[in-house]
């Protein structure tokens, strides 16, 4: 395969559109400029997942004291947690919602998001369309940094005080009137501002994805040549662009509901709590499909590098994407259908909701057939990708069924609802991020990682979360609630079950950080190419990891008449 | 290695205003909550919302005078110029989201409006006999029985008129660029920027004069968030017009390449089409009936 790497070593006489301007292009700045001051996509990317790995580690810990808590039956340790006196039940809840709030917040907005968008789609949007960088690679930093001021106002809203205690207590969708005049203090402000920050980072991000996605491609990369990847970025950018403003706005309200006497959302006034929900799950579900689409995206990439053949339905497989977007706009009622909606809007959102099945049946059937007659290799990313493809659809039919707006009167706000998102999400989105990660961690890193230790890792993940979260079915079915840190005698045989599958998963990521010292230290040096023949995209004809600047000279894609053949002509 | 470049991008230098506008975007925040709650921070938040302000306009001001910078010494080539274009073009599309959001609790309030909503008396809302029904089993309406509203045809539709007249000045200005007549350009500008202050001037008084005030009731909440949220567009479009003019006197922008113009004229449409929908919804449509001020 041509290198374009020799392209653009190669000095060119044609080269000086800019004149001298960039004398110290290629000089690699200090370390504070480098990481606090970078306009590098690659450095941004790596400094979004190292975020993300860090929230993921505070956001997993927390799962860990609930899941201790739950071991048994009555409170064990909320007590001792909250500081409060034995039998202070009021201050062992409040500090269990807040447990609730942070985990689900620091998951999905500081530590998928940031993986899946910031980190891989930072690194390798540019690289898959042959672009040397972000269109606006100033504000690719802001959009970082602004995430993590974002966590840090999360942080500064667990020290101070909510209601009953220290730390918001709300649920990560921050429900009225439980969030307004259920608590004072300024606990909340101190999450809603979190929200407002990392949602603005969220949506410069989003312009400078679709902007780049639009316009930087390389020549004679159309948009129904790009890599699934970046089709999957750019379906999730603009639904980021759509959806977050109007939490903005939801939030807002919240703000001034709470400090300067509106009453959107209190009855009490005139105002509406169900409107709060509407607004905020007008945002929240295409919310799922953004922690999603980036994993079908890299999911396609990785099943048809280790098979060694183009993903099966190339085209379908771009615009059930674009379906499931689209879709995922009108569907958000459904997770209201206990707020009184009447029976006609719940049989629209039901039947709508169920349509998303279709695209999403047209994505997990195209892996299957791509990897049919394929020659197959099982590399750490490939059997990640297989345990996304199988636990993200048990998620998905769980879906369905929660879906029927009559089932749902049943089940809503059960454990069968945690059995379920999880399932797509740390399951789903959570296989996809370690896809991705072993796929991508020779090219961002220049070493090797284990594929013992790679695989040791996933069978002991894939495990764990389903001992943790399979009995989670059984559990809401029997009619668990979510969200109460005490339970009956009758539950306490499958949430022991749960606990110890989250030892066995965190037992799997103590696996994952030893592999990831032992990359760094002893990992055999990257080939550019370590996965082969079947791996065609871009990134792959650069060196691992790739020079500060690629692709100062454009690649040019040569018409193969074949949708899923991205090397540069320059043979 | 300058020479390598073969690309028309914008390779960009490390800058440190994206860090120090974040830092300063959640110190402005944080300041916001300890002014919520005076009791617990006393007087310290003031202190902390102007450092964070201080630190935003300084972001706002040498970002973008970086990107003047970059602009005028040749770095927007033609393909970078369309960056901006995308650019500008996706930040009106969220802004026009977050303005869905205000537009919805709006219609929220109007098309469903809570039963028996209590007509208040001097400014201050009584919710003591909300729940008594009073032989009153109607359903409610948008403005409460006795409540004034802004006459939508008086200044309201003097502000809808002045801000349709800056669209055409602002157009005239860009003609004016384009056909390289520079003294058209700016008085265009001028009497744009003179509009736009004038429309905010008038809302001001209007806020001043109103007989509801902020929180009182639903209505008054959704009209000052979203006229409010408006009028803040409005004063950013004015400066974003006014840094143009700015421009147009120190010789910037050429009949070819003029996108600070264009994004601020863009800018100025969007804010001009929403006053539309708020004059329409909020000011004719949900007063209708209403009794008037």
């Amino acid at each position: 395969m041509a290198t374009t790497a020799e392209g653009f070593d190669a000095p060119t006489a044609a080269g000086t559109t800019h004149g001298g301007d960039h004398g110290d292009d290629h000089h690699m700045p200090g370390f504070f400029a480098r990481w606090f001051m970078s306009t590098n996509h690659k450095d941004i990317g790596t400094l979004y997942l190292i975020f993300a790995i860090i929230a993921g580690i505070i956001g997993g810990a927390i799962s860990g004291i609930m899941r201790l808590e739950l071991a048994e039956p009555g409170i064990q340790y909320l007590f001792w947690w909250a500081g409060a006196s034995e039998g202070d039940i009021a201050a062992a809840g409040h500090m269990w919602n807040v447990f609730i709030t942070a985990h689900g917040l620091i998951m999905v907005f500081f530590m998928v998001m940031p993986a899946m968008i910031g980190g891989f789609g930072n690194w390798f949007v540019p690289l898959m369309i042959g672009a040397p960088d972000m269109a606006f690679p100033r504000m690719n930093n802001i959009s970082f940094w602004l995430t993590v001021v974002g966590f840090l106002s999360l942080l500064f809203s667990m020290f101070v005080p909510g209601s009953g205690g220290m730390g918001a207590g709300v649920g990560w969708t921050v429900y009225a009137p439980l969030s307004t005049t259920g608590s004072p203090g300024p606990a909340v402000d101190f999450a809603i501002f979190s929200l407002h920050l990392a949602g603005a980072g969220s949506i410069l991000g989003a312009t400078n994805f679709i902007t780049t996605i639009f316009n930087m491609r390389a020549p004679g990369m159309t948009l129904h040549k790009m890599p699934l990847f970046v089709w999957s970025v750019l379906v999730t950018a603009f639904l980021l662009l759509l959806a977050l403003p109007v939490l903005a706005a939801a939030i807002t309200m919240l703000l001034t509901d709470r400090n300067f006497g509106t009453t959107f959302f209190d009855p009490a006034g005139g105002g509406d709590p169900v409107l709060y929900q509407h607004l905020f799950w007008f945002f929240g579900h295409p919310e799922v499909y953004i922690m999603i689409l980036p994993g079908f995206g890299m999911i396609s990439q990785i099943v048809a590098t280790f098979s060694r053949k183009p993903v099966f339905g190339y085209l379908a497989m771009a615009y059930a994407m674009v379906a499931i977007g689209v879709v995922g706009f009108v569907v958000w009622a459904h997770h209201m259908y206990t707020v009184g909606l009447d029976v006609n809007t719940k049989m629209y959102f039901t039947a709508a909701t169920m349509v998303i099945a279709v695209p999403t049946g047209v994505k997990i059937f195209s892996w299957i057939a791509t990897m049919w007659g394929g020659s197959i290799e099982f590399k750490s990313p490939m059997v990640w990708a297989l345990g996304f493809i199988f636990l993200f659809t048990v998620g998905g039919v769980t879906g369905v069924v929660l879906a029927n707006g009559g089932i749902d009167d049943n089940l809503h706000d059960t454990y069968y609802v945690i059995a379920h998102f999880h399932y797509v999400l740390s399951m789903g989105a959570v296989f996809s991020l370690f896809a991705g990660f072993y796929y991508w961690f020779p090219k961002m890193s220049g070493r090797m990682h284990s594929e013992f230790l790679s695989h040791l890792h996933f069978w002991v993940f894939f495990i764990g979360v389903n001992v943790i979260f399979f009995p989670q079915h059984f559990l809401g079915m029997d009619g668990m609630p979510r969200r109460i840190p005490d339970y009956p005698e009758a539950f306490a045989f499958w949430n022991m079950v749960s606990s110890y599958g989250y030892a066995i998963m965190a037992a799997s990521m103590a696996i994952f950080f030893v592999n990831l010292a032992y990359a760094f230290t002893a990992g055999r040096k990257a080939e550019n190419n370590p996965w082969g023949e079947g791996a065609t995209t871009l990134e792959w004809t650069l060196t691992s990891p790739p020079p500060f600047h690629q692709f100062e000279t454009l690649p040019v894609i040569e018409d193969h008449h074949d949708y899923h053949d991205h090397r540069p002509a320059t043979a | 290695m300058a020479g390598n470049v073969n690309h028309d991008y914008h390779i960009l230098e490390p800058d440190i205003w994206p860090l120090l506008g974040a830092f300063s975007a959640l110190t402005f925040t944080s300041g916001m909550v300890l002014s919520f709650y005076p009791d617990l921070f006393g007087a310290a938040a003031n202190i902390v919302i102007w450092l964070g302000l201080a630190g935003l306009l300084a972001t706002f001001f040498f970002w973008f005078k970086n990107v003047v910078i970059e602009a005028q010494r040749g770095d927007h080539t033609p393909v970078v110029q369309l960056h901006m274009r995308y650019g500008m073009i996706l930040f009106i599309a969220s802004e026009v989201m977050f303005f869905v959001g205000w537009f919805w609790s709006f219609f929220d309030f109007a098309l469903f409006p809570a039963p028996l909503q209590v007509a208040f008396t001097d400014g201050v809302q009584s919710t003591a006999n909300l729940f008594i029904t009073q032989g009153d089993t109607s359903t409610g309406t948008l403005v409460p029985e006795g409540m004034e509203v802004l006459d939508a045809f008086s200044l309201p539709l003097l502000n809808t008129l002045i801000l349709l007249c800056s669209g055409t000045t602002v157009t005239w200005a860009h003609h004016a660029l384009i056909h390289g007549d520079r003294e058209g350009l700016k008085q265009g500008l001028w009497a744009t920027v003179a509009l736009g202050v004038l429309f905010s001037g008038i809302q001001a008084y209007e806020y001043s004069i109103a007989p509801f005030v902020f929180g009182q009731n639903t209505y008054s909440s959704a009209f000052y968030m979203a006229t409010g949220f408006h009028g803040f567009h409005v004063l950013i479009g004015t400066i974003f017009l006014a840094v143009c003019l700015y421009r147009a006197y120190i010789g910037h922008f050429t009949p070819r390449q003029h996108f600070g113009f264009e994004a601020a004229a863009w800018y100025w449409h969007f804010v001009d089409v929403v006053w539309l929908f708020l004059f329409i919804a909020v000011y004719v449509w949900g007063g209708w009936g209403a009794a008037v001020h």
